[in-house]
């Protein structure tokens, strides 16, 4: 993407208002220290900031908003950049509000079952912290190690485990934040039910556009007593695929069910040396938590229906660490992916269960259609797809081959029944398939939203939900027609 | 990721290898979550993915200034990030290429640059240093307060040498500030590698490994020690008889494991540094290797178990940490450098030491080579977050395995701090005694 540089002359006047109301060093204007900002884990997408400000609390944080509306000045705010949609990228006019010095514990509560965290606190920090209790914080992106929990509110993040325990906005209590305009909003409560809309949900999943985030209650809950997970392996992709839909038809709620194609397994074996089979067409990851009668039981019926459906062999971990080391392989496969490429493209779409074969078939045929490698891995358990497009950013024609190759796959899923987004947001990246997704009266209704907010149209404004221009530009077809593109399809 | 290097490096072996390392990088940030400067920072630029991309900028002929210098003198070359990375970044690698560059783009102020020579001209140096540090020790009321700490009290004695007297021998490295701050470690792996058949020798003429004055912006000299210590060491390894070269600071280790690499570029010397790379173990490799003969060394009466288990009770009973109870402190250039982790631990353990669990043990202590000297502010933070998870279970004792930790941890914390084969030794003297 071009860069249209960072006009100088307003840029002075922002740094001198910020200037009165932060520490020097909390405020990047030189582009030598800006341009390592200009993207976060998309990035093939990349735009300088004007400014990247670094508030150490939440008086800050207001100060920054109340002054950036006054000047009319947007804002993107940015948690630890992990994201994957371009949710984070910067705007060459605006400022970038990174919530990464935030990162306190404010307290946390064992008998509640609660802990109140700061937004930049990493995932996974949460669950360290809560880990002596014998408890944790349930969603686990893969990312979790880095992530933080402004960023997963921000994106509804969901991990490994979420089939069974739900994603980030089943397991947030209560969000704090700041309007553009610096007023405090806070939406649920750390009681199970708040009087009112339930805005808290609308609040989750909302990318940093309808306020920022400061405060974080979330839940916690107990450490299975034990856990352990089966690596199937298949001879052939759709037969894996198969048998995920016949656990869940089985009655059965895994509490992690994860799908690899051959090519990510060959991949991520070389970082994290997991023991995977290097010789199955896809390997399945299915887990099972609870009590050890529960675990045992929940073990010898999916092994079962492993079994009947075609796996070609099927190993249980025998400890806490084979069974982590089993997952150390998945939680890394994007990132271990840049081992064998140097590039990646990772897609987030969802398609129904039942069509997975069908989607692997497509998936296989774009291979050959742009010449570009395509590994797949997949949260089976719930259809959320993660293909990984391998490419070459170097190579003149590779990045735009990439993107075509993305948008019929996300096309694909929106036809198959599915949506276009499982857990990585729309952000920048998929923001033109929103107009193939939802009508224009639609997308009007989601604008509203938004303005109630922020009329000024100043926080994070260019992500998510695109103008009626954007999508005319992009394929003025749905938006005329003024209706979905498949209205035949029931959606989830 | 993207990369367009400028003109003036790209074909150069340095542009390269940069080049093959930066498109590795995904930019995922995995990284940063354990960068020991960034969770102090809170800022991209203070963390690997950010001195990537700083690094990326200068090499694709983006203007450089200081403040690209500030945050790779800030980085603590930990390789704390290389243990995180999936995706198998040399970030280590990397950033030498990275300092280079600078070193000759950015001129440093006149302080900087006298610091910087001063501590490349006399830490390599033993006959310098050691006067220095009793000179230090006489005159510590002189000194302001930080570096008064810096000073270590008395050396420890280091206790008899064992006579070289068995057929497997090994070579090991003095190194250069560690007979003056602590001779009691090479003579205590002396006497417990010849409890189990292997006798130590030194090379005479042996200085530093290089790795001071190539992190001090002096490469080239750094490149020049590497030679020289392959230069004493060769006759013995040619005349054969040489088991292994045995490391006993990691920091040291590291860098001989990676003569090859850094020398690969020098026609004269490019094999036999391969060679002396390839015949270079960090000591809990070496005992690891030797796990049965150090086993049945251990082997004791049941007498001394009885008594160990009966002091263990007496101990919490008196409420006193029990004496065998250590904080183990794994150095980055053994955890992260040389991917290293749990060797000596296990070693402790087998030999009746009880390892408390130590919170965040992937982060630096803040040593650091002279990044204590060099950038005191996060340095000290970094030291005494450490010390505080060393001392946060009931340890009565820290054990590391690098003479930079041990005198840096030392200065700060309440227990003793000690390199683990000293501690190893005591244990196997005690316990010949009992038989
Ligand atoms: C290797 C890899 C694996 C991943 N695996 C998963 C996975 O399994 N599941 C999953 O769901 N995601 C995954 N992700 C995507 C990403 O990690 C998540 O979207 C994560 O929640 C982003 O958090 P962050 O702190 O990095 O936010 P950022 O990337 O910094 O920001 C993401 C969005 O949140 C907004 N935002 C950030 N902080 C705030 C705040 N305090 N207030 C308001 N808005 C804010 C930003 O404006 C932006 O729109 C993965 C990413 C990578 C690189
Ligand atoms: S973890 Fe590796 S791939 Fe990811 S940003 Fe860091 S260096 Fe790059
Ligand atoms: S070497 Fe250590 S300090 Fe430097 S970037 Fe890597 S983790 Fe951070």
């Amino acid at each position: 993407m071009g860069d249209p540089g960072v006009n100088i002359e307003r840029q002075a006047q922002v740094r001198a208002r910020l200037a009165a109301l932060l520490p020097a060093e909390s405020i990047l204007f030189e582009r030598e220290d800006t341009r390592p900002y200009e993207c976060d884990g998309l990035s093939a997408y990349r735009q300088q900031p004007m400014l990247v400000v670094l508030p150490a609390n939440e008086d800050e944080v207001r100060a920054v908003l109340v002054a950036c509306h006054d000047m009319r000045v947007p804002v993107v705010p940015r948690g630890a950049g992990t994201g994957l949609s371009g949710g984070a990228l910067p705007m060459g006019d605006g400022v970038l509000l990174s919530l990464a010095r935030m990162k306190k514990i404010l307290s946390l509560d064992p008998a509640a079952r609660m802990a109140r965290v700061q937004p930049g606190v990493r995932n996974l920090a949460i669950s360290e912290a809560a880990a002596p209790y014998g408890l944790y914080y349930a969603p686990d992106p893969s990312s979790q190690i880095a992530c933080t929990i402004g960023g997963n509110v921000a994106e509804n993040s969901g991990g490994v485990h979420c089939l069974k325990y739900g994603l980030t906005v089943h397991n947030v209590a209560r969000v704090r934040g700041l309007t553009i305009a610096g007023e405090v909003v806070e939406f649920g409560s750390e009681a199970l039910d708040a009087a009112g809309y339930d805005l808290l949900a609308l609040m989750i999943g909302s990318e940093g556009m309808l306020a920022v985030v400061t405060e974080v209650s979330v839940r916690l809950v107990p450490k299975p007593e034990t856990a352990r997970c089966i690596m199937a392996s298949f001879d052939d992709v759709e037969r894996a695929g198969d048998a995920v839909a016949g656990i869940i038809a089985a009655g059965i709620i895994p509490a992690g069910l994860e799908m690899m194609d051959q090519a990510a397994t060959r991949a991520v074996e070389a970082f994290a040396h997991a023991g995977y089979d290097l010789e199955a067409k896809a390997l399945l990851l299915c887990e099972a938590d609870g009590n050890p009668e529960e675990v045992a039981g929940e073990i010898a019926r999916m092994s079962e229906v492993l079994q009947r459906q075609g796996a070609t062999a099927i190993r249980v971990s025998r400890s806490e660490a084979e069974r982590l080391l089993f997952w150390a392989g998945r939680k890394a496969a994007f990132p271990a992916v840049g081992r064998i490429s140097p590039d990646y493209y990772c897609m987030d779409g969802t398609i129904p269960r039942k069509r997975l074969g069908e989607m692997l078939r497509f998936i296989a045929a774009m291979e050959a259609k742009y010449g570009l490698r395509c590994p797949n891995v997949f949260h089976a358990g719930d259809g959320n797809l993660h293909p990984l497009i391998l490419f070459d950013a170097n190579v003149p024609d590779e990045l735009h081959r990439t993107e075509q190759f993305a948008a019929e796959v996300l096309e694909k899923c929106i036809a198959l029944g599915g949506t276009i987004t499982g857990e990585h947001g729309v952000g920048i990246e998929k923001i033109n398939q929103m107009c193939v997704q939802f009508s224009a009266s639609e997308l009007a209704l989601m604008r509203g939203v938004k303005a109630a907010f922020d009329p000024d149209g100043l926080l994070n404004p260019a992500k998510n939900i695109p103008t009626l221009h954007r999508c005319a530009e992009h394929g003025g077809m749905h938006v005329r027609a003024g209706r979905l593109a498949h209205p035949e399809l029931p959606r989830f | 990721m993207q990369t367009h290097l400028a003109d003036w490096i790209k074909d150069t072996p340095e542009g390269i290898a940069a080049e093959a390392i930066l498109r590795k990088c995904v930019h995922c940030g995995f990284c940063n979550a354990t960068c020991p400067t960034y969770q102090l920072r809170g800022d991209e630029l203070d963390g690997p993915r950010g001195r990537i991309y700083l690094i990326k900028q200068m090499l694709e002929g983006e203007p450089v200034s200081a403040r690209t210098g500030l945050h790779l003198d800030r980085c603590l070359t930990c390789r704390a990030c290389e243990t995180t990375c999936p995706s198998g970044v040399q970030y280590g690698k990397l950033v030498d290429i990275g300092r280079a560059v600078a070193a000759r783009k950015l001129e440093r102020p006149w302080f900087d640059r006298l610091q910087r020579r001063v501590l490349a001209g006399v830490l390599p140096r033993p006959w310098l240093f050691a006067p220095l540090v009793t000179l230090g020790r006489w005159f510590r009321w002189l000194l302001p307060a930080s570096l008064a700490a810096k000073v270590p009290a008395d050396a420890p004695a280091a206790g008899a040498r064992p006579p070289i007297r068995h057929a497997r021998r090994m070579l090991v490295l003095a190194g250069c500030v560690q007979p003056a701050l602590s001779p009691d470690i090479n003579a205590a792996a002396a006497r417990v590698l010849d409890r189990i058949g292997i006798s130590l020798v030194e090379a005479e003429g042996a200085g530093c490994c290089g790795a001071l004055r190539f992190h001090l912006d002096y490469q080239a000299d750094g490149l020049q020690d590497m030679r020289r210590l392959i230069d004493a060491w060769w006759p013995l390894v040619e005349q054969g008889g040489i088991e292994a070269i045995v490391m006993t600071a990691s920091g040291c280790g590291v860098t001989v494991k990676e003569y090859g690499h850094h020398l690969a570029g020098d026609p004269a010397y490019r094999d036999k540094a391969a060679r002396i790379s390839a015949m270079t173990r960090d000591l809990s490799e070496v005992l690891q290797a030797e796990r049965v003969l150090l086993e049945r060394a251990l082997e004791t009466t049941h007498e001394t178990t009885h008594e160990t288990a009966s002091a263990r009770l007496d101990s919490r009973a008196t409420d006193k940490p029990d004496a065998r109870s250590i904080a183990f402190h794994p150095p980055c250039t053994l955890q992260h450098g040389q991917q290293l982790r749990g060797v000596a631990e296990g070693i402790l353990s087998a030999a009746g030491f009880k390892l408390v669990p130590v919170p965040d043990a992937h982060l630096c202590c803040g040593s650091a080579g002279t990044y204590s000297l060099l950038q005191p502010a996060l340095s000290s933070q970094l030291q005494a977050d450490k010390v505080a998870a060393l001392q946060s279970g009931d340890a009565s004792m820290i054990l590391t395995a690098n003479i930079g930790c041990q005198s840096h941890l030392a200065a700060a914390a309440r227990l003793p701090v000690r390199h683990w084969v000293v501690a190893l030794d005591e244990r196997m003297a005690e316990m010949e005694s009992f038989k």
